[in-house]
């Protein structure tokens, strides 16, 4: 049993207190002295020429600060991309420009034209009414094919194309890829769409700038979950700020899920007004405006083929891929459909050649970036679909297929360019089969039956990538950023310590989880240690949370500052007992000296940090405060298995999940039950994607789904209690903890085990249905029994 | 929001002299009203807010057997006190959601008169007859096609009165997103006659179905309803399901709400 | 502008309004009970439940002028005067029952609503209750745990962890 409060303990967390009692402190609860707030009127068109925009009689308005435009924003910079892909005939992407507040055109629906800033929010709202636009409505480029063709309306009138970039991975595997497929003694074929989706984390994005004139000073609150990464790219690439000068805040932040990686305008408009005006300026966005504002994820058209031998062994993958980047280039978009999706294509599998092509086109839609698993939801997706219309078609037991074809020596470099460290795929299928109770399914299915209802059952596995990622090998792919991450452990005289984490928790429970790791390496109550992050004046300089890095990277980082504390302590107890500093031992919070009965206690350590009266003063400074920035030497691969079970509605095409099961493998645990409610919360974001949600626009570009009452959440009677399993454990080989990261599993793994079961659930009553595109709803489910 | 002022009557007589104002809007319990203003879709001057009037709340049965419901009751009231109408406090208890039920009134549901309401449903389906501030108009003559009704600009539902049905079910199928009907079929058999109310599927909101009311006078039995079939003509077709999903629908909901009639 | 008054929490709140002035923004910006979140502008996300004489209601959809007298309970108003949480609130942090926390206000009142009324809910009374609160941390497992736990129900045999 792990000690509570330490590693492996399933320690409640600490932050529900300020939540569950209304004292948390969002950036929406953040009100300054004197704040002023700011509407920005946006486009309600798809894409058009902005010939004028007329504030005249606006300006006028009661309560009217300033009208900002596009004009205002001349001499700054856009809202840059921090991710550069070089295409298959070795050119880099088509970039174009990214303004704060259009100008020339606008791009797509909710692209921001004017900014009113009020001493009220309803005035700003009162005012933008007042604001004369004349718009020339341009046909508007939504479906990607056709945005591709020869006479398409340009989206960006500065490039030659839609086309961002045309990308091959890996494009020297091409033709050999082409041969086996020659050569195979069957394939299978499966066109899908992973459909868009709109990440709707529950706290809407919030902005309040402000500007200290007496000393220059700039500060930020804002909803994200990297407020250094927000620091760099607006300090440095829109408003031309040095970052000693501007600070950036990201308090408790209600849900990101991705959507909160980026660098918004919102963000650089509030930081820019609050010293134009020399006031606090907030920004809080509407539901309805998230909708239309907020990085939209996934949205790739793809077809993808398998080539199996006569033995029914994978010898060949081949995909082609459109992936949507909407009007303008989010900030890490160009990465999510190519090196976060092409590199997960392999997934469990001992496929030898695989090649991947990903045409990456602009449209008159907000723009796409990455949404909790980025890329590798998509390559799961068409892999684990393909796998299971496969074995139909060869009418082979699809999780026989399955392990037929599993990876089973590690490490294992596949032929998309990443190695395995560990894992144990027969192991999760094992658990999966287990706690899914397939043996029961037939009795259960002739229940259904019996109510009229038809039941399925589906699997599937999947692999991600996580812990983004070594600096090296990221910019040698385009990312125009290092992805380590920092740590500062600062001890207390009195023997307490506070983290200060580059990670940012937005739900995650790192507050909880990183005090327990330093509790376990110290052997000091978790209670004597702060977690402190979110704010760039009092952290040093991190990339964030994303990618399930924050304990494989952040908590790394954390591990390596906290053994250099522990290695200066052991120089301060060696000096206090006058023993050799090899002979120190620490344990349960004290040193001893190996051999004997000699200790000190943890605290006694810490004082004579801080009151060296006693101290190696000759050899060590005094104090007790430690930095560490680490950079992975690797990915990790986290892996498993999920299984479905649905009923469904033949009179109605509704389909209602019975049952679901997830057998992880995140190598080592920190904390087991923020672990399974981080899957927990992935599985409903997937059976959500699967079953209910689309973001839809109509051919002129009108958003179609923007609000909830077309957007379909995930609610509370949409989902059933699952079961969820991360008892295999192989640990990751290249980090400090072993661990692997959670945060997007869930989201990975299941839309394919929803989708795999209504199809069984189909075939099973004598319907040759082989593919329904997500969402399945109940009207698609039975438009598509309609034959 | 654009700016208003609000009032709170206390009294059916203060609100219609409120409402006599220019550009005065009743405010029930503003379920959808308050959305509606919020995406600034309509700018009254004044609202006036009808749930502080005491006289317009509350479930009654009248002399002939009838269900008399306050016009400012709220969705949860019903739910909890129109036992004498199984098929009705169920409808409305699966209205919106709870919070939303608590201030949701049946009288502000049948002014708005959204296509995809259900109280419609019932007030159609049961012949109900609508009491305003000024005349009774009977269902028939009430619902007059998508948000609009037979009522006059300052005439309020103060009350609306349910002949009993001898047995009586109100099927939905949720529009995934809103929850609101995609299709909702409510079917009541009185004596001698039987009425089949469909809402959520036409492009003309609430109608009734009268093949199916014709098939099931002759006999109550779900059975009764194979064969008939609507056209997807004039139906809804939106992204959550084309017209001929919805036709289809109504005849799978039509068949459920007869097994499940009591 | 009007003055409106009501009790919250308790003890009796007034402030000027106008007549667009809704439940919440006198809650968190005249009262500063930064407790009760909006999430949404359609009346769907419940991130704004609190309780008006007792029921469960949308704050967000809801004019400040319309709980003139009447006795609203917040988030705020859950815990015990010394902190000590209530029993719902406990049961949320014992089954990990929240992550980022947004949506956790709305949860708790709705949830203190339904036990109000119905003392030993269902797994599927429990859901369907919530129809009106989204949460996008969750997937609303440990949520329905931890209102069957408040309601006294065992939970241990619901999928541990």
């Amino acid at each position: 049993m792990p000690k509570d409060g330490g590693i492996g303990a399933s320690t409640k967390r600490r932050e529900d207190i300020r939540f569950l009692t209304g004292n948390g402190n969002y950036t929406d609860d953040i009100n300054l002295r004197g704040q002023a707030y700011v509407h920005f009127l946006r486009s309600d068109v798809a894409h058009g020429r902005l010939n004028k925009v007329d504030t005249s009689a606006a300006e006028a308005m009661p309560g009217v600060l300033r009208i900002f435009t596009g004009a205002d924003f001349e001499n700054v910079g856009g809202l840059p991309c921090g991710w550069q892909v070089t295409d298959r005939f070795g050119e880099v992407m088509q970039e174009p420009g990214h303004p704060v507040l259009a100008r020339g055109k606008v791009r797509h629906v909710g692209d921001p034209i004017a900014a009113v800033v009020a001493e009220t929010y309803a005035q700003a709202r009162d005012a933008a009414e007042a604001i004369v636009l004349d718009i020339e409505e341009l046909p508007a480029v939504v479906d990607m094919k056709k945005a591709l063709e020869e006479d398409a309306p340009l989206v960006h009138d500065d490039l030659k194309s839609n086309l961002c970039y045309d990308w091959g991975f890996v494009e020297e595997n091409k033709a050999a890829v082409n041969e086996a497929f020659e050569k195979a003694a069957h394939v299978t074929t499966l066109e899908l769409i992973n459909n868009r989706l709109v990440a709707n984390p529950m706290e809407p994005r919030v902005a309040v700038g402000d500007f200290n004139r007496s000393t220059g000073d700039h500060t930020l609150y804002t909803t994200s979950q990297n407020p250094h990464v927000i620091r760099l790219l607006m300090g440095a690439f829109v408003l031309g700020i040095p970052e000693h000068k501007l600070r950036v805040v990201a308090p408790d932040v209600g849900g990101g899920f991705g959507s909160k990686i980026f660098h918004y305008a919102e963000e650089a408009f509030c930081t820019f007004a609050a010293k134009a005006l020399n006031r606090p300026v907030k920004w809080t966005c509407s539901r309805s405006e998230a909708f239309m504002t907020d990085a939209h994820g996934r949205d790739h058209v793809t077809k993808i083929e398998l080539a199996l031998d006569a033995e029914n062994n994978f010898t060949a993958i081949r995909t082609d891929t459109y992936a949507n980047m909407g009007a303008y280039l989010s900030t890490f978009a160009p990465s999510v459909p190519t090196w976060l999706h092409g590199t997960l294509m392999a997934g469990n599998y001992r496929t030898p050649l695989i090649y991947v092509n990903v045409k990456a086109v602009f449209t008159n839609t907000v723009p796409v970036d990455a949404y909790r698993g980025a890329g590798r939801p998509e390559a799961t997706f068409q892999l684990e679909r393909v796998i299971d219309k496969a074995a139909r078609e060869l009418g082979v037991d699809p999780i026989a297929l399955r392990r037929q074809n599993f990876i089973t020596e590690f490490p294992y470099a596949t032929p998309v360019a990443v190695e395995y460290d560990t894992g144990d795929y027969h192991a999760t299928m094992d658990k999966l089969e287990e706690i899914a109770d397939f043996k029961g399914f037939e009795a259960r299915r002739k229940a259904s039956a019996a109510k009229g209802k038809l039941r399925g059952l589906g699997i599937n596995c999947y692999i991600e990538a996580c812990g983004i990622a070594p600096s090296n090998l990221v910019g040698q792919l385009g990312a125009r950023a290092g992805l380590y991450e920092s740590a500062t452990v600062r001890v207390n005289a009195t023997g307490g310590l506070v983290v200060m984490t580059g990670s940012h928790s937005h739900g995650q429970g790192h507050e909880t989880s990183f005090a327990q790791v330093v509790a376990e390496m110290i052997g000091i109550d978790a209670n004597m240690i702060e977690i402190v992050h979110g704010d760039t004046a009092n952290t040093p300089m991190g990339m964030g949370t994303y990618g399930s890095r924050s304990i494989a990277v952040g908590g790394s980082a954390m591990v390596r500052a906290t053994e250099k504390i522990i290695n200066k302590a052991k120089k301060i107890a060696a000096h206090l007992m006058e023993a050799s500093e090899v002979d120190i031992e620490l344990k349960d919070g004290r040193f001893s000296v190996a051999g004997t009965d000699k200790s000190v206690a943890w605290g006694d350590v810490t004082l004579a940090a801080y009151v060296p009266h006693n101290y190696p003063l000759a050899d060590i400074e005094p104090g007790l405060e430690e930095t560490a920035f680490y950079d992975p030497s690797n990915f990790t691969y986290p892996s498993g298995a999920y299984a479905c079970e649905v009923e469904l509605d033949p009179d109605t095409g509704k389909v209602t999940i019975e049952r679901f099961s997830a057998a992880d493998d995140f190598g080592n645990i920190i904390n087991p039950m923020i672990v399974s409610g981080q899957v927990h919360g992935g599985i409903g974001q997937g059976i959500g994607q699967a079953l209910l949600e689309s973001c839809v626009y109509d051919e002129n570009g009108q958003l179609q789904t923007g609000s909830y009452m077309d957007y379909a959440m995930p609610r509370a009677d949409d989902v059933p209690f699952y079961q969820v399993d991360h008892s295999c454990q192989t640990p990751c080989t290249h980090n400090p903890l072993g661990v692997k990261g959670c945060g997007e599993a869930g989201a990975i793994g299941s839309p394919p085990a929803v989708v795999n079961a209504v199809i069984d659930a189909l075939q099973r009553s004598g319907r040759n249905i082989t593919h329904i595109d997500m969402p399945l709803s109940p009207s698609r489910v039975w438009q598509a029994m309609q034959g | 929001m654009y700016a208003f002022d609000i009032e709170r009557p206390a009294t059916i007589a203060d609100a219609i002299a409120a409402l006599g104002t220019e550009e005065a809007q009743a405010l029930g319990g503003g379920q959808t009203l308050i959305p509606t203003l919020k995406q600034r879709l309509a700018s009254p001057a004044k609202l006036v807010c009808l749930s502080a009037i005491k006289e317009m709340q509350g479930i009654c049965t009248a002399d002939d057997g009838a269900l008399c419901i306050g016009g400012g009751t709220t969705h949860a009231a019903v739910a909890a006190g129109a036992g004498a109408y199984p098929a009705l406090a169920a409808l409305a208890a699966h209205i919106g959601d709870p919070a939303v039920r608590n201030r949701g009134t049946i009288g502000g549901s049948l002014a708005n008169n959204d296509p995809s309401a259900c109280y419609p449903a019932a007030v159609l389906g049961s012949g109900a007859t609508v009491i305003t501030s000024n005349r009774s108009i009977a269902a028939d003559d009430y619902f007059q096609g998508m948000f609009t009704t037979a009522l006059e600009d300052g005439e309020i539902i103060t009350e609306v009165r349910f002949p009993v049905p001898e047995k009586a079910s109100y099927q939905k199928f949720e529009q995934p997103a809103s929850r609101f009907a995609l299709v909702g079929v409510f079917v009541a058999k009185y004596a001698g006659s039987v009425r089949v109310a469909v809402t959520g599927a036409s492009e003309e909101g609430v109608f009734r179905w009268a093949e199916a009311e014709a098939a099931l006078s002759g006999n109550f039995a779900p059975e009764a309803l194979e064969g008939l079939s609507l056209s997807g003509d004039g139906m809804i077709s939106d992204l959550h399901g084309s017209g001929a999903y919805r036709a289809h629908l109504v005849g799978v909901m039509a068949r459920r709400a007869v097994a499940a009639a009591h | 502008m009007p003055e409106v008054k009501m009790t919250v929490n308790g003890k009796p709140a007034s402030g000027q309004i106008e007549g667009r002035t809704l439940l919440v923004e006198f809650l968190r910006e005249t009262l500063g009970l930064t407790g009760t979140h909006v999430g949404c502008d359609t009346s769907q996300c419940g991130a704004c439940v609190v309780h008006v004489d007792g029921k469960a209601v949308k704050s967000c959809t809801m004019f400040a002028a319309e709980a003139e007298g009447a006795e609203i309970k917040t988030i705020e108003g859950m815990a015990e005067p010394d902190g000590t949480l209530h029993p719902i609130q406990q049961a949320f942090q014992d089954h990990h029952g929240l992550q980022c926390g947004f949506c956790t206000p709305g949860m708790v009142m709705s949830a203190s609503a339904l036990l109000a009324e119905n003392p030993t809910p269902t797994e599927a009374e429990v859901r369907d209750y919530l129809e009106g609160n989204l949460c996008r941390c969750t997937g609303y497992h440990n949520i329905v745990k931890a209102i069957l736990a408040a309601s006294g129900q065992d939970v241990s045999r619901i999928a541990a962890e």
